[in-house]
Parts: structure tokens; sequence; C-alpha cells
């Protein structure tokens, strides 16, 4: 369970600190997946980072699971939070194959338990024939899926998504957000994602936070936020979600479910 | 309309016929280049069996000993001192860190002979280091306590290492500069400590630039002739030399060449696969990673171990050239005529070999430019690489690959013209033309990269208005390419001012420059004399890194 308590973020200028984050709360149960949305410089990015481990906290506190894992105080180095994290560039590391990209945070196991993980994470996101291939002779979809599965195979306490899409053509995004929500909802693993793309964030999340200049307006559920929205801004945000509903539901029509 | 197609036609018609004349020149220029290497083979294969035997016996294993382990050394060495350095002063931030970040490229300013003569005089038994020492630990006498000799194989290890690295340090840093914060980030959520990424993601990604830096520094150590032969190591460049000059035995001067030239084969693939693995490591133009705040201790340490290389391979011998300088002129006052003539002298070929190098880079650039599609410009493109080869191939392998052409060329103009002279060989032409051999490679280089940022739309426009091929050379591009001119004259002029093994062997008699007189001066044992022409050429070394210095810069801010 990630908890944010009071939080501030910000950054030092010549004139004094310039607050990204002002007091910010949320909590995201186990097993749910939460989104913060807004536009460019709400400060959304930084508190990803600051969960992460990369950004100094300058008020309040971040938990993982009960134990404080940022503080003013106390600042635990990110490769020892447990947590796992999926770039806007996905990151990939160039010098090393699918396979060992996807195996590079499992060095702790003996090779066989590690080849088995890398093996089942594959076949999650579907790339089991290319364990072989080199990031650059992937697509950027399939990029996306191979640091989808690398970020997943240490099982992560929790999973961050720095706006995973946004360096891919619309239709292949809103296709990848819908999967990503089952692989996620498969596994069971908490995440968190930013975005600015609200399609995204109602494909993808069960908590949404509508952000403005450093504050959550609102944090809710999709439904809550499209019907009971808190004031004009989350309304005006949302309301362009109309039609992103009658897609999503227009694509998902002729499934078993619906 | 019909009309602008018919001219277009006519033009590209005519370009093609203007494109031959400078291929034509071009391929000249490419088998100039090539002509000592196919000397080096033909002379070789003149020398008996019983010289080759003779040579394998006595001279070869030893010197080719000598050199391997100068490389292995000196690359160990220069890998260690450039890509530490490089990733100091890019991954974490102290104070002085801007002022290192060029800093530690001054060695580049020192030539190899210079640091050794440097050396051996600061840290000579009597001299003022030593005494110090003994000061320290109560000692009187020379007799009583020095240091190793430097003049062994390990010193010249240690010399050229601290002089050389700057070609590892320039490589890796814009290496480091250009990777992606988000691959470093990646690995921490992955698990990997701070130094865990520096050696499983940073460092195999810089493995390319390492290698282009490393042969680099391996290509001069293998031309250096002044350090190996002051320090008593017998490499091959030192072998060439006294089988050369002391027995006059071309074929077996020759043969040692050939030899090295193997080598030289080796560096030179080094450094193209490094640069090939290069150019597909970095896919996209990523942020690069914040450097890292260090307080206190760990700042100060990062600041001592960034001194060192400089202090060593830069600070120590500059304030020993100065100091020596300033003695002898505050005790003698005026210059000696050696050193006005050498000095003249100097800048009368330098200038002369700029000259030369720029015109017959910028031929071979505009060929490899001037024609559309098609074969021709394959042929083109292989002239520029192997117009460029001259850099891979040491002073003294160029030389000695130059005196048979010179001489069967020199024969020809004397029986043609029934003269008994000697046109070539011992003229400051043939030195001239070794220095254009060995550095036409920076004109090449740089005019191709001049001429790149050039549109062609440029030349087609110029065209179109009636302006005729070598007009629109004249008035579109050449003030176009000004910039790239002024930094290839600069590092031409600088490097044929510092160059040593190829004059000592074809400068014409009693014609010393700056370098060889300094050569000659450190070998009597006289060393304050040359201090002031190591001075010069140290401070004339200085303008290319000041060069080399603003464009990483602009590298690193992102331009």
């Amino acid at each position: 369970m990630l908890e944010l308590n009071h939080l501030h973020l910000g950054y030092d200028t010549p004139n004094g600190l310039k607050a990204v984050v002002r007091d910010l709360s949320l909590r995201l149960d186990d097993g749910h997946i939460g989104c913060l949305l807004g536009a460019s410089g709400c400060g959304k990015s930084t508190i990803l980072r600051a969960i992460a481990g990369f950004e100094p906290v300058r008020g309040g506190h971040i938990a993982l699971d009960g134990s404080v894992i940022s503080s003013v105080d106390i600042q635990q180095p990110p490769e020892r939070r447990g947590v796992g994290m999926m770039f806007q560039d996905y990151a990939l590391f160039p010098h090393l194959s699918v396979a060992d990209n996807v195996g590079f945070g499992l060095r702790k196991r003996e090779r066989s338990a590690r080849r088995a993980r890398v093996k089942a994470l594959l076949d999650l996101v579907g790339l089991e024939h290319a364990a072989g291939s080199f990031p650059h002779e992937l697509s950027g979809g399939q990029q996306q899926r191979v640091a989808l599965a690398r970020a997943l195979a240490p099982e992560p306490d929790l999973l961050l998504l720095d706006e995973p899409f946004s360096n891919l053509d619309v239709d292949t995004r809103e296709r990848l957000a819908f999967e990503v929500r089952d692989i996620l909802k498969q596994t069971g693993h908490t995440a968190i994602l930013v975005t600015h793309n609200q399609a995204e964030a109602f494909a993808i999340a069960d908590r949404i936070g509508v952000m403005d200049q450093g504050s959550i307006v609102q944090w809710d559920t999709p439904y809550n936020l499209h019907h009971h929205p808190a004031d004009a801004f989350v309304a005006d945000f949302v309301r362009r979600e109309h039609l992103q509903e009658r897609r999503a539901r227009a694509f998902l029509r002729g499934t078993p479910a619906h | 309309m019909t009309q602008m197609l018919g001219r277009m036609r006519a033009l590209i018609l005519a370009d093609k016929e203007r494109g031959a004349g400078w291929l034509m020149a071009a391929l000249l220029i490419a088998a100039c280049v090539l002509a000592p290497i196919a000397t080096l083979l033909w002379a070789a294969l003149d020398g008996s069996v019983a010289h080759w035997l003779h040579l394998a016996e006595f001279v070869l294993p030893n010197a080719l000993k000598n050199t391997l382990l100068l490389l292995a050394g000196v690359g160990t060495v220069v890998t260690l001192l450039g890509t530490g350095s490089a990733w100091l002063v890019t991954a974490y931030d102290f104070p002085g860190r801007r002022v290192m970040t060029w800093a530690l490229l001054l060695p580049l300013a020192v030539p190899t002979y210079i640091v050794a003569f440097a050396y051996l005089d600061l840290l000579h038994p009597i001299g003022p280091v030593q005494g110090a020492i003994r000061t320290v630990l109560g000692y009187d006498s020379p007799r009583d306590f020095r240091l190793p000799d430097l003049r062994a194989l390990w010193g010249a290890v240690l010399l050229l290492g601290f002089v050389l690295y700057p070609y590892v340090y320039l490589s890796t840093r814009v290496m480091f500069l250009t990777q992606a914060a988000s691959l470093m980030e990646a690995a921490r959520t992955l698990g990997c400590s701070r130094s865990g990424a520096f050696f499983r993601v940073a460092l195999p990604l810089a493995r390319p630039a390492i290698a282009v830096g490393v042969s680099l520094a391996l290509l001069e150590t293998l031309n250096d002739i002044g350090a190996s032969e002051f320090l008593g190591v017998q490499t091959l460049t030192v072998s060439v030399y006294t089988t050369w000059v002391t027995r006059s035995d071309l074929a077996g001067a020759a043969q040692i060449a050939l030899s090295m030239l193997v080598i030289v084969v080796g560096l030179i693939l080094l450094e193209r696969h490094g640069r090939r693995r290069q150019r597909y490591a970095n896919t996209q133009r990523m942020k690069p990673a914040e450097p890292r705040r260090l307080k206190g201790l760990a700042a100060c340490a990062a600041l001592v171990l960034c001194m060192v290389p400089v202090t060593l391979g830069f600070i120590a011998p500059a304030l020993y050239l100065l100091s020596e300088t300033y003695k002898r002129y505050a005790e003698i006052g005026a210059l000696s005529p050696q050193l006005i003539s050498s000095t003249l002298n100097t800048l009368k070929v330098a200038g002369a070999a700029t000259a030369v190098t720029l015109v017959a880079g910028l031929i071979v650039a505009w060929a490899g430019r001037s024609l559309r599609e098609g074969a021709p410009n394959t042929l083109a493109r292989s002239c520029a690489r192997l117009a460029s080869l001259g850099y891979a191939l040491p002073g003294t392998v160029i030389a000695i690959g130059l005196l048979t052409p010179f001489v069967a060329i020199d024969r020809a103009i004397a029986s043609a013209l029934g003269t008994s002279g000697l046109l070539l060989m011992g003229s400051v032409t043939a030195l001239v033309i070794a220095y254009v051999i060995r550095f036409l490679a920076i004109s090449v280089g740089g005019l191709e990269a001049g001429l790149a940022r050039v549109p062609p739309s440029l030349e087609q426009a110029s065209r179109l208005l009636g302006e005729t091929a070598g007009g629109t050379l004249k008035r579109v591009h050449l003030p176009l390419l000004r910039p790239a001119l002024a930094g290839a004259a600069l590092l031409v002029f600088v490097d044929a001012m510092k160059e040593l093994p190829a004059t000592l062997l074809l400068r014409p008699m009693n014609f010393e420059t700056l370098a060889t007189w300094l050569y000659a001066e450190a070998a009597r044992g006289t060393y304050e004399e040359g201090a002031l022409a190591a001075l010069v050429i140290v401070v004339a070394g200085l303008l290319p890194v000041i060069l080399l210095a603003r464009t990483t810069h602009r590298i690193g801010q992102g331009g």
C-alpha cells in the first residue's frame, strides 16, 4: 500500500525554494492501479521520481507498506526500495539483448531460476520470439513491452509508469493501455501511472487524481470523476472524456463481457 | 519551363565532365599517400634472405618485444586515466570541476619527446626533486639514496601514459555526455548501486569510445622516437632510425618499418570497429544525467584525483620549462643564433606544409562531393579514405618509404636535364611532402565535415544562375568553409611544428627545426638551451587544445 502524506516537493533557485508539489496526500491500496492526470508542468512526474528516490522530499513523507521510504530526514536509496519503473523513453540497455535486459534486475537469483522467470515474463508480454533481439531491432510498442517485463521481473512492491505511452502513435497507445491493465491485474501488482492523456488514464486506472499546479483536485474512481466532479476544473478536464468513453465501448464491442 | 529543364540537363552533363578532372587529381593525391607503403613492400622484398634472417634473429625480436610491451603498458595506463577522469568529471560535481573538464586536456599540448626531456632533467639524481626528497629523508649524497632510474620500459610507459591519456579522456567524455540519464536510473530501480550502474551500464556503452581513444594514443606511441630513445627503450621506431642512420641499410630499415605497418593495421582496425559500434549505441538524443554533488572529503578527493594527471602531464613539465628558460635568459639575456634559425626554419616548413595540405585536402574533399549518384562517387570516397591513411603511418615509416621514390625521381630529373644535383633528396620539399602525407587526414576530415554542412541546393542555385563549377567553389563554398579551413590550418600547423621522427630522417644538412634542435640538445645533455624551444612548442600546442575544449563544451551544452 502506497501512502503520500502532506508531501512537499520543490527545487532550489537563487531566490529560495520553488515549490513544485504542495501538501499532496493520497492512498493507493494493494493491487490497485492509480493515475496522476494533469497537464505538463503540474508536478506529476516529480512525484513519481520522488517515490522512486530520485527527488528529495521537502516536507511530509512517502510510506510503502507502512514503512517510511522518503521524508525530510530519511531518503532510502532507489535500489533498495523495491520500486520498479517504466520510463518515458523506455531506457532499454542498448548493449544487452531483450532477455538480458529483462533479467538485469535478477542478478541475485541463480541461473535456472533467472532464466525461467525471464521466459515467463516474455510470455506474459507476448515477446517469446524476441528473446535474442536487441532493442534497436524492435518497434516502439515492442520496446515498451520489454520495458514492462524488465520492471516486473524483480517482483517490485510498486510499479511506476512515467508517461509510458507518449512515444507511440494513437492506435498503439490505446491498445497497449488496455493490455497493460490486463497484465497488471493478472499479476496483481500495485501501480501508479502518470499521464496527460485522459484516454489512457480512464483505460488503465482504478483511481485517478486530477492535478492542477502541484495539488490533487480530486482523487476518485473514473466513474465518480465523470459523474460527480468536485469542481469546475475537474468537470472541464473530464468532459472531453465523453468521446473517449464511447470509443472505449466501441473498442470493446463484441467481446464477451460487453 | 522546358527551357529550365534543358538548362538543368546540360548542367548535369557538364557536371560529370568537371567531376572527372577533380577525381583524377584526388586519385593522384591518394596514390602519393600510398607511395611510401608500396615502396616499403618493394624495398623489403629486395633484401636477400640472409638479410631477413639476420634481422629476424638479432634486431626484430628485442625491438618487437619492447614495442609490444610498451603498447600494452601505455594502453592500460591511458584507459585507466582517461576513463576514470572522464567519469569523475561527468558523473560528479565538486568545486573546480568545470576547470578540470578542460584542464584534463592540457597534456595534449606536450609532445612525447618533450615530456621525456623534462622529466629526465627534473628527476635527475642531482636534480631538485631528488635533492628535496633526500633532504626530507636525511640523506646526503646520491650514492646513499636515489629513486629508480626513469630510463626503463616502465618509465616510458608512465610518461607516455600521462601525456597521451587525453585521447581516451576526450572520446570517453563525449560518450558519457551523450548517454541518457534514464539508463542509469533504470539500472538503479532494478537494484544496482551507483558503482554497479557504472560498471554494468555506463562502462560497456562507452567501450567503443574507449577503443577509439586507445588506438589513437597507441598510434602516437608507435610514432614516438624522442621519448623511447631518451629513455633507452629499443622500440621498432628507434631500430628503423639506427638501422638507416648508422648502417645505411635501407632494406633492413624497410623490413622493420613493414613490421610496424602490421601493428598499425591492427590499430586502425581497432579504431574503425570502435567507431562503427559507437554509431548504433546511441539511437536518440536524450537528456544526460545530472552530476551528483560531492561534499567535504569526497569533493577534495575527486579534485585531487583529477589534478594528478594534469599536474604530471602538463603543469610539472611546463613549469620546468619556464624555470629553465628564465634561468638561462636571466644570465645570458640573448637568443642564440641557432634558436632563431631553427624557429625560422620551423615556421617556413610548417607554413608551406599547411598551405599544401589545405589545397590537397580541398581537392580530395571536393572531388568526393562534386559528383552525383553512381560509381565514380564511391571511387572518390575511397580516395578520401586512402588519402587519410597517413595519420596512422609513423613518421619514420613515411620517411623510409619516401627515400627510394625521391632518389628515383632525382635520377630521372638529373638524366633528363643533364644536371647532377639532388633535387628532392635532402631538400625542404622532401620534408614538406612527408608532412603533407602525414597530416592530410586532418584537412580532409575537417573540410569534408565543413562541406557536409553546406546544402547541395546552394550549389544547384549557383549553377542555375549561370556560375561555373570552379566559380561556385570560389564564390559560394570557400567563404562558407572559412571556419573549417581555419581549424584545419591551425591543427596542421601545430602538428607540423611538433613533428620529430620524419624530420630527423629527411631534413637537409645543417637544417634544424625547433624539434630536431631540441632533440640534439637533449642528446648532448645540455638541457637549458633547448628549454625555450620546448616552451615555444608547448605554447603552440595549447592552441589546438583550446579549440578542442570549446568543441567538447558545445557538445556538453547540447549544441
